[in-house]
C-alpha cells in the first residue's frame, strides 16, 4: 500500500467510505468541518447520502434514520456540537443502533475556543446522554490511525451495535501525516434488523421504549453484557518500552505522540520510562495498568484536561500504585521539556535511579506503532 | 319471518373494541346507532345498531376511533327490500363474535 | 358472519389490513387501542391505515413515530416501525428516505412534538423538500403529559402550566404551523383538516391519503395537519369535544389548503446507481495504481535525518504550501514526515504558520517548540517565533535587514527581500518558493527528483510550476552566495 500525504479529518472520511459507511450527517464546527466537507465531496460519488443538517441535534438523529435503514452511517463534531449530540446517541444505544461519531475535540466548557484540548473525555468515555448505555471509544494518536481506527470502528459499531466514538483533537484532525489505505472497499451489508421499507423487514421494530419495568431491566442487563463483552475483548493499547519501566507515562492522543519523545530521551537519559497509551478509552485497557503496576513504582498522567482521564487510571490501579499528574488547558498543549523535567523531578523523588538502559531500536519502535 | 323492506346497508359493532365514546351515535345520518345499557367488560356502555334502518353510509365507521369496533356493509343485490336483513348487532340477541 | 349475509352484503369499511390483527406488542388488551374514549388520534390512524392499505405500500411503508400520545404506532401499524425522538421523527424520516428512497416514509407527530420541541426539525424537512409525509396532530395541549400548555393551546385555554388560561402576553400567540410551512418554496402539499364533524372528517381521511399518495408518486413533501379531539385533557365528553373543534378551535385554525403543487411537482430523476465495490478505493484518491511511486531510492544510504521547520507569516504569502512542498517531498523521498498548521479563526485573522518535521524514525510529536529552521515572511512572525529557534540553528527571514532587537549569537540568519525577488522573477506570491529554495539549500537532506515531484502534485497550473521552480533555484543561489561553506 502506498503512502499519501493526508489531513486526519480527511482520512477519516475515505476509511469510512472503504469500510462501507454510505451515509454522512452532520453540521460544521471548527476543528471537525473538514470532515463535513472531505464527506461532501466523496459520498455521493460512491453512491451514499450526505446531508449538512440544521443542527447537530437533527444531524444525529438523522443517524438514527440512517442506522435505522440498515446504513453504516456517520457524523463529526466537537466539543460544543457533541453535547447537542448526547439526546440522539442515548437514543441510539436505547435502540441498539451503529454508528460512528468523530469527535475533533477543542477548548471548553461554553463556547471555549478551537484550540486542541481533551476535555470532552467525560461526556465521550463515561457517555453523556441519559440512562444506563456506554459508547465505545477509539483515540487515534495518528493520521494513520484516524484512517485504521475509522474502519475499526465501524466494526465494533455493527458487532455491539452501538454507537462507537473516534476521540481524536484538533492536532490529529488538521495535521498532515503519510497515510495509507486498505486497497479494496468493503461492501455495506443491511443488517436483518433494519426498517427499509421491504416485506422481509416490515415486522421490524426500531426503537428504546421498554415500559414494563421487567422488560426495560432485561434490556439492559442484555446491554451490560454486551459491554462487558467488550471491556474483554476490544481493548486496546500500546505499550513502549513499558515492560520493565519504572516510570509509566499515561496519555492518548496527541499527549500520547509527545510522551513518546519524551520517554525516549528519558531513557537516552537513563530513566528507566516507559509510555502506556490508551487506544480504547471505553473498554479502558485496565489490564494493562494492572500488569504494568507489578513492576512500576510510579505513574505519571498527562491530559489536556483537567483530571478526566485521571480518574479511570485512578480506577485502574485501585491503590495499586501511586500516580501523579501534569496537565495543560485552554488549547496549551503540554511541552516535551515541560513533561521531561516533571518526569526527573518525580524520578528523583520516588529514588528511581539512573542507569544504562538499552536503546529502542528502531525496529521494535514500527512495531510498537502497529 | 315475514318479508320485510331490505336495508342498503347493514353494521356490526365489535363491543369487546367499542369504548362508548357516541360519536357514531352522533354521526349517524338515520340515527339507528345508540349507546346500550349494557356494560362490557370493561364497564363501557357500548354502542348498538337498532337492527335496522343503516343505509352503508359508513360515516360511523369513520368517525369511531377504534380501529375495530365498526365494521359496514352495503348490499350487493339490486333487488333492495328482497327480503329482511338479519338482526345481528341487536343488543342482547346475538352471540356472534362480532358482537 | 354468516355465508347468507355475505352474499347479499360486501363489507365496505372494517378494520383496516394495515393494522395488526391482534395488537401483540401491547402487553395488555390486545384487540382494543390505548387510546381514551373519542381520541382523535385512532380516527387518524384509521385514516392513515386505510390510505396505506388502498395503496397497497404495507410492505414498503415505514412509519416514524413520536413521543406523545401517538407513541405507539408501533403497537398498531403492520408496517416497519421507527419509534423517535421527542420531535426528531422529521430528521430520523429525512435520513430513512434517503437511505431507502423506495420506502413510503411518514412521520406521525403531535404538536408538542412538532410544534414545540421539533420546530427546528420540521421547518429544514419541509425545506428541504423531504420526500416524506408528515401527519400533524394538533389538540392544542400536551395530553401525554398531563395537560401543560402547547405553542398552538388557543388563547384564554387553560392548561395546568397556564392556569389561568393562555395570555399573549406571556406565552405569545397560538403558532399556526400550516401557514408558517407554507411560506417556504419546497413543499408541495399542506392542508389543515379537522375532525370537528362528519364533513370536517370525511376531508381529512381523504386529505391523508392525498399527502400518502404524493409519495407513492415521489413528488415531495406533504403534510397534514388535523385538529383532534382531546376529550380527557379538555375535560369534555366525546362529542363536546368533537364540536369544539369545530366550533372553537377552527376560529384560531381555519381550514384549508395552504399549499397545493401536487399537479406540477415532478419525481426526482432515478438516482444514479453506486458505483462498483471495486472502483471505491479510485474515487476515492486512495488506489495504489494511482499514487506515484515515490524516489526513496535517491535517498539511500544511511544519513540521518530530523529536520524540524516552523513557517510563520501572514494568510496569503503561502506559509502552509510552502510547508506542504517541503513535507510531501519528503514523502517521496520516503521519509517520514508531519505536517501540522494553526488552524480555524487563527488563519483567517492574518497570521498563519505550520510545523513541519522530516525524520528517518518515526516521528513522535508532530509539533516543533525548538525548530532548527524558522521561515519567518514577516516581522511579526519573527518576533513571535525568533526565540524558539534551536541553538546552532536558522532563520530565513523576509525583510530588507534583519531587525537588531532579534539577533542572537547562536543562530544563523538568512535575511533578504524574498518578496522582491520573487518579483523580479514575475510574481512577488512566489515569495514562499524562494525561501523553501533557500531552506532545501540549508538543510540539503531532499533530492531534487522529490523536490520536483512534490511541486508537480500540489501545483497544478503549469505556468506556476515553471514560475516556482525558478523561484526553488534562486533561493537555493541566494543561499549558496552568501554561506558557501558556512554549514558542515
Amino acid at each position: 500500500m502506498r503512502k499519501q500525504l493526508m489531513k486526519g479529518n480527511e482520512a477519516i472520511v475515505k476509511s469510512a467510505i472503504l469500510a462501507g459507511c454510505r451515509a454522512f450527517y452532520g453540521y460544521p464546527i471548527t476543528p471537525a468541518s473538514e470532515i463535513a466537507e472531505a464527506a461532501a465531496f466523496y459520498m455521493q460519488r460512491a453512491g451514499g447520502v450526505f446531508l449538512q443538517a440544521e443542527s447537530e441535534v437533527a444531524a444525529i438523529n438523522m443517524l438514527y434514520g440512517a442506522a435505522g435503514a440498515g446504513v453504516r452511517a456517520m457524523t463529526a463534531s466537537s466539543g460544543p456540537g457533541i453535547s447537542l449530540m448526547q439526546e440522539g446517541i442515548s437514543y441510539m444505544a436505547g435502540a441498539e443502533l451503529p454508528c460512528v461519531i468523530a469527535d475533533i475535540t477543542r477548548g471548553g466548557p461554553g463556547l471555549g475556543n478551537i484550540a486542541a484540548e481533551q476535555g470532552d473525555y467525560h461526556q465521550v468515555v463515561k457517555g453523556g446522554g441519559h440512562g444506563n448505555y456506554r459508547t465505545l471509544v477509539l483515540a487515534p494518536y495518528s493520521v494513520q490511525e484516524m484512517a485504521d481506527l475509522t474502519a475499526q470502528a465501524f466494526e465494533l459499531a455493527d458487532r455491539y451495535r452501538n454507537p462507537v466514538f473516534v476521540l481524536a483533537d484538533g492536532f490529529i484532525g488538521q495535521m498532515m501525516e503519510p497515510v495509507a489505505f486498505p486497497q479494496t472497499a468493503t461492501a455495506p451489508v443491511e443488517p436483518e434488523w433494519a426498517v427499509t421499507g421491504t416485506a422481509k423487514t416490515r415486522t421490524n421494530l426500531i426503537g428504546s421504549l421498554h415500559l414494563d419495568i421487567d422488560e426495560m431491566e432485561a434490556h439492559l442487563r442484555a446491554m451490560e453484557a454486551k459491554y462487558r463483552h467488550a471491556e474483554q475483548y476490544e481493548t486496546r493499547a500500546e505499550e513502549w518500552s513499558a515492560d520493565e519501566a519504572e516510570i509509566v507515562l499515561v496519555g492518548y492522543g496527541i499527549v500520547g505522540r509527545i510522551l513518546k519523545a519524551v520517554t525516549a530521551e528519558a531513557r537516552a537519559d537513563g530513566l528507566n520510562v516507559g509510555l502506556l497509551r490508551p487506544i480504547t478509552l471505553y473498554p479502558f485497557p485496565t489490564m494493562h495498568f494492572r500488569r504494568l503496576a507489578e513492576h512500576a513504582r510510579l505513574f505519571i498522567v498527562v491530559e489536556m484536561s483537567n483530571g478526566q482521564l485521571l480518574e479511570d487510571v485512578r480506577l485502574a490501579l485501585n491503590g495499586a500504585r501511586p500516580v501523579e499528574f501534569l496537565n495543560r488547558m485552554g488549547g496549551n498543549v503540554p511541552s516535551h521539556h515541560e513533561v521531561l523535567d516533571f518526569v526527573r523531578e518525580w524520578a528523583r523523588r520516588t529514588g528511581v535511579l539512573r542507569r544504562e538502559l538499552p536503546a529502542i531500536a528502531p525496529e521494535e519502535e514500527r512495531m510498537a506503532n502497529v | 319471518m315475514e318479508a320485510q323492506k331490505r336495508d342498503r346497508g347493514l353494521l356490526y359493532i365489535d363491543t369487546d373494541e367499542c369504548k362508548g365514546c357516541g360519536l357514531c351515535v352522533e354521526a349517524c345520518p338515520p340515527k339507528v346507532i345508540h349507546i346500550g345499557e349494557r356494560l362490557n367488560h370493561y364497564g363501557y356502555r357500548t354502542a348498538v345498531y337498532a337492527g335496522s334502518g343503516c343505509t352503508g353510509c359508513g360515516i360511523c365507521f369513520l368517525v369511531c376511533p377504534e380501529p375495530g369496533a365498526i365494521t359496514v356493509l352495503r348490499a350487493t343485490s339490486p333487488q333492495v327490500g328482497a327480503k329482511r336483513a338479519p338482526a345481528a348487532g341487536v343488543e342482547g340477541e346475538s352471540s356472534c363474535a362480532s358482537n | 358472519m354468516s355465508s347468507e349475509l355475505t352474499s347479499d352484503y360486501t363489507v365496505v369499511h372494517t378494520k383496516s389490513k394495515a393494522f395488526y390483527e391482534r395488537y401483540e406488542r401491547k402487553d395488555d388488551l390486545q384487540h382494543q387501542t390505548h387510546f381514551c374514549p373519542g381520541c382523535g388520534h385512532g380516527n387518524i390512524h384509521k385514516m392513515l391505515a386505510s390510505a396505506i392499505e388502498e395503496l397497497g405500500i404495507k410492505d414498503r411503508t415505514i412509519l416514524v413515530g413520536p413521543v406523545g400520545c401517538g407513541v405507539f404506532t408501533y403497537y398498531y401499524f403492520d408496517v416497519g416501525n421507527v419509534s423517535a425522538a421527542h420531535g426528531r421523527a422529521p430528521a430520523v424520516a429525512t435520513a430513512m428516505k434517503r437511505s431507502s428512497p423506495e420506502g413510503i416514509v411518514i412521520s406521525y407527530q403531535g404538536d408538542g412534538d412538532l410544534s414545540a420541541i421539533g420546530t427546528a426539525e420540521i421547518v429544514h424537512a419541509a425545506n428541504r423538500g423531504e420526500r416524506i409525509t408528515v401527519i400533524f396532530v394538533n389538540n392544542a395541549i400536551y395530553s401525554m403529559t398531563g395537560g401543560q400548555f402547547a405553542p398552538t393551546t388557543l388563547i384564554g385555554q387553560k392548561s395546568t402550566t397556564t392556569p389561568g388560561g393562555r395570555s399573549a402576553a406571556t406565552e405569545g400567540y397560538p403558532l399556526h404551523v400550516c401557514e408558517m410551512l407554507a411560506t417556504l418554496e419546497a413543499p408541495v402539499y399542506i392542508e389543515r383538516v379537522g375532525l370537528g364533524d362528519n364533513k370536517q372528517i370525511t376531508q381529512a381521511a381523504r386529505a391523508i391519503r392525498r399527502a400518502v399518495e404524493n409519495q407513492v408518486r415521489g413528488v415531495g413533501f406533504s403534510l397534514v395537519e388535523v385538529l383532534s379531539p382531546c376529550p380527557t385533557i379538555w375535560k369534555m365528553t366525546p362529542v363536546e369535544a368533537q364540536h369544539w373543534v369545530r366550533d372553537v378551535m377552527e376560529k384560531t385554525f381555519p381550514l384549508g389548503v395552504f399549499r397545493d403543487r401536487t399537479r406540477e411537482a415532478q419525481p426526482l430523476p432515478q438516482q444514479k446507481p453506486a458505483p462498483p465495490l471495486e472502483e471505491i478505493p479510485g474515487i476515492l484518491g486512495v488506489a495504489d495504481a494511482d499514487l506515484p511511486e515515490g524516489n526513496a531510492h535517491a535517498m539511500e544510504g544511511s544519513r540521518e535525518v530530523d529536520l524540524q521547520v516552523r513557517i510563520a507569516g501572514f494568510g496569503g504569502q503561502g506559509v502552509l504550501l510552502l510547508g506542504e512542498v517541503l513535507a510531501e517531498a519528503g514523502l517521496d523521498a520516503g521519509l517520514e514526515v508531519s505536517w501540522l498548521p494553526s488552524y480555524g479563526p487563527e488563519m483567517r485573522s492574518g497570521t498563519s504558520n505550520c510545523h513541519v518535521r522530516l525524520s528517518r524514525q518515526p516521528i513522535d510529536s508532530p509539533l516543533v517548540a525548538m525548530p532548527d529552521v524558522l521561515v519567518a515572511m514577516n516581522e511579526p512572525s519573527l518576533r513571535k517565533f525568533d526565540a524558539s529557534v534551536r541553538p546552532g540553528g536558522w532563520i530565513i527571514y523576509n525583510g530588507e535587514a534583519f531587525p537588531r532587537e532579534y539577533e542572537r549569537a547562536d543562530v544563523h540568519v538568512l535575511a533578504r527581500p524574498f518578496t522582491r525577488l520573487a518579483d523580479e522573477l514575475g510574481d512577488p506570491r512566489a515569495s514562499n518558493m524562494v525561501m523553501l529554495g533557500a531552506l532545501l539549500g540549508i538543510a540539503d537532506v531532499l533530492p531534487q527528483a522529490s523536490i520536483d515531484a512534490a511541486l508537480r502534485r500540489l501545483v497544478k497550473n503549469p505556468r506556476w510550476v515553471a514560475l516556482d521552480e525558478r523561484a526553488l533555484d534562486r533561493g537555493r543561489k541566494i543561499y549558496k552566495e552568501a554561506h558557501e561553506g558556512v554549514l558542515p
